[in-house]
């Protein structure tokens, strides 16, 4: 059989659904539009700093932030194949839609490390 | 590109009579259903294909919806973006998260959040609605019905959703 590396985008792709399945909509509805237009009180900047600073949490945003992109970059990835039927350009929306999903991991990799 | 392909497909199939044989003609077709380069078509059969519109998906509702689904994946790329903005900001001091702070204010920013909740509210639902499809737990002989799995889905977001609340709000 030949191999491909089909399952492990798609298990990268499975997890980061999952994952933003669960998170994001709590996490967005707070940060975009219950704080911002004042439903909640916004948390202090010093107990934000301190929560983001303890390593479960820093591990929890690197791998929300990491798999949420790799499911992007799946998910979209097809999109652009079958919705505008960009088959000719299948490799070069690959490298782009996985190499940015990398490129923001590692930043995010970087920024979390040195907070 | 189509051009090229078609030069190709000459070379290879040097001796045309040979290639229009009917038997031959066959079997290229089944090669190219299982084909597994998409590039090698030898006898170019990509003439013979329908040509689809590019939005082929507008006209159906379920079509629609599946390219809705699909593109819920770009307000979870959009969230993703915002929180290492917002971890950068914090770990920038707090001059610099209130600057964040003040954009998330803004009036652009508000409808961007709004669309994108409506998205991955979309993503979440469909996602635990097809959860039984990838999932199949066994307990003995018995398969769990599909409604306990998208159900023990529906538990986990609330209970890790009040949880993150909780967290955030309390910190």
């Amino acid at each position: 059989m030949k191999k491909t590396t089909k399952p492990f985008w798609w298990g990268l792709f499975g997890a980061g659904g999952a994952m933003s399945a669960l998170f994001i909509p709590i996490l967005l509805f707070l940060t975009g539009l219950a704080i911002p237009l004042g439903w909640i009180e916004a948390p202090r900047y010093e107990a934000l700093l301190a929560l983001v600073k303890h390593p479960l949490t820093r591990l929890f945003i690197f791998a929300l932030i990491s798999l949420s992109l790799f499911h992007w970059a799946h998910r979209f990835r097809y999109t652009l194949y079958d919705g505008l039927q960009l088959k000719h350009l299948n490799e070069l929306v690959a490298v782009i839609c996985y190499g940015s999903a990398m490129v923001v991991t590692l930043v995010a990799g970087y920024t979390l490390w040195s907070i | 590109m189509g051009e090229r392909r078609w030069a190709k497909g000459e070379e290879r199939g040097a001796n045309a009579l040979l290639a229009l044989h009917p038997s031959h003609f066959r079997l290229n077709w089944s090669k190219f259903m299982t084909n597994q380069n998409p590039h090698y078509t030898k006898h170019h059969p990509r003439w013979y294909r329908v040509r689809m519109p590019i939005f082929w998906w507008v006209h159906k509702w379920v079509h629609l919806k599946f390219i809705l689904r699909e593109l819920t994946s770009v307000a979870v790329a959009f969230y993703a973006l915002v929180l290492l903005f917002q971890i950068r900001a914090l770990s920038q001091g707090p001059e610099a998260y209130e600057n964040f702070f003040a954009w998330l204010k803004t009036p652009l920013a508000i409808i961007l959040h709004a669309i994108a909740f409506l998205f991955v509210i979309f993503h979440s639902v469909t996602w635990f609605n097809l959860s039984p499809r990838a999932l199949v737990v066994r307990i003995g002989k018995n398969r769990l019905p599909d409604v306990v799995i998208a159900a023990s889905n529906y538990v986990a977001w609330i209970i890790f959703s009040a949880a993150m609340a909780w967290i955030i709000l309390t910190s």
